[in-house]
């Protein structure tokens, strides 16, 4: 086999196995376990959050969803919620440690 | 030489300062908090940033500082929105009741011109008394169950009460008490942080951008914001009280608000009334 040919097979090769690595492989779906670890772990940042006096609304909105979508035994969206949830109440912990000193620099003077 | 002398000098200085520092105790907390230096920059930059309103018409917010908002609530306040619930909170006041006091045994001078004079710090339970506070105080005391604190009979009572000290200026105290100095310090804090999913403070919008336009609305300058309490708000098409104000403000920048006559908001209003002191009371007034 020419040099050229098998060039183009290991190419096409190492191709097929990276798109398989990539995604090309089937995703699990969510469990009810899943949702249950990811919802604790919102759950447990929003009370933080809540311990600095500084929740978000839309994290609540988004743990009720979570909730709901449980509820449903929609566990992709349940995990996705719940994920989106953490998210917002580590961005509201990480304004109140933030502001608890900026809020200096605002004051007038 | 003169160089040898000058690095014995800084030395001995910074020798000095060292010593200082070692014998004199850090300044507390309670040391740096000067309410009084604050009010008078606080006033300074609103009286800068608008020297045509007179200090008295910063009560009226954005009307104060807006022409054409002015005109269209010089002609609203031909028929005040106001006026229904001033007549039923006169009548709520003076009614007993079911032990037969009123209201007007609860409060210095019957009740009557003193708005005033609240949010007060009372030195007995160390925290800051609102008048909605105590006005919900006197009724538990008479046996009577409290109102709810944002719309309704409240806001009624407290806009009868705020009429009867109209052009009164705010006269709030800061005791010299650690634990009041704690307290205005609280709510100054509050009032500067940023909070919520839009992370706004209430400076942001009521200093920074005061008399700017939020979308369709116009911002009241801080200063005097509350001396027109309690108001209607065409936006609500209803009276409310500070806390209404103070929990829809938190909504607004998507903050999970927190109880009416929480202890962070009583600290607000205690910061933001004694800023305004100087500032005569206009309530109820009404807001778009």
């Amino acid at each position: 086999m020419k040099p050229k040919k098998i060039m183009v097979r290991l190419a096409l090769v190492l191709l097929v196995g990276a798109t398989a690595l990539a995604g090309g492989a089937p995703a699990r779906a969510a469990t009810q376990s899943d949702f249950e670890a990811a919802y604790r772990a919102a759950a447990e940042a929003e009370r933080q959050a809540g311990a600095l006096r500084n929740q978000w609304m839309p994290t609540e909105a988004a743990l009720k969803a979570a909730e709901k979508a449980a509820a449903a035994k929609d566990y992709d969206a349940a995990v996705a919620l719940a994920r989106r949830a953490q998210a917002l109440a580590e961005a509201s912990i990480e304004q109140a440690k933030a502001q608890d000193q900026l809020w200096q620099n605002a004051v007038l003077k | 030489m003169k160089v040898a002398i000058a690095a014995i000098g800084r030395r001995a200085a910074a020798g000095g300062i060292l010593l200082l520092a070692l014998v004199l105790p850090p300044a507390s907390a309670e040391q740096r908090i000067d309410p009084a230096a604050d009010q008078r920059a606080f006033q300074t930059y609103f009286r800068q940033a608008f020297p045509d309103v007179a200090l008295d018409d910063f009560a009226n917010g954005p009307y104060a500082v807006d022409k054409d908002m002015r005109k269209q609530w010089e002609e609203i306040m031909q028929f005040p929105p106001y006026d229904f619930a001033l007549e039923d909170g006169k009548k709520l006041f003076e009614t007993p009741f079911k032990d037969g006091k009123t209201y007007a045994d609860c409060f210095p001078q019957k009740g009557i011109g003193i708005r005033q004079n609240y949010p007060y710090f009372d030195r007995q339970t160390g925290e800051v008394v609102t008048l909605d506070l105590a006005i919900n105080r006197c009724r538990e005391k008479n046996g009577e169950k409290p109102l709810p604190y944002q719309v309704g009979d409240m806001a009624a009572i407290d806009a009868y009460m705020a009429s009867t000290s109209r052009g009164k200026p705010f006269a709030i105290e800061i005791p010299d008490d650690a634990r009041a100095l704690a307290a205005y310090e609280e709510g100054k804090q509050f009032f500067y942080e940023r909070r919520g999913q839009l992370n706004f403070s209430c400076a942001s919008c009521h200093v920074q951008a005061a008399g700017k336009r939020l979308r369709g609305d116009i911002l009241a300058p801080a200063l005097g914001i509350l001396a027109s309490f309690p108001i209607y708000r065409s936006d609500w098409g209803s009276m409310g009280t500070v806390d209404r104000r103070f929990i829809s403000c938190n909504e607004q920048v998507r903050s999970v608000a927190f109880k009416p006559e929480d202890e962070l908001y009583r600290d607000l209003e205690y910061f933001l009334s004694y800023m305004s002191n100087g500032v005569a009371i206009a309530g109820p007034g009404t807001r778009p």
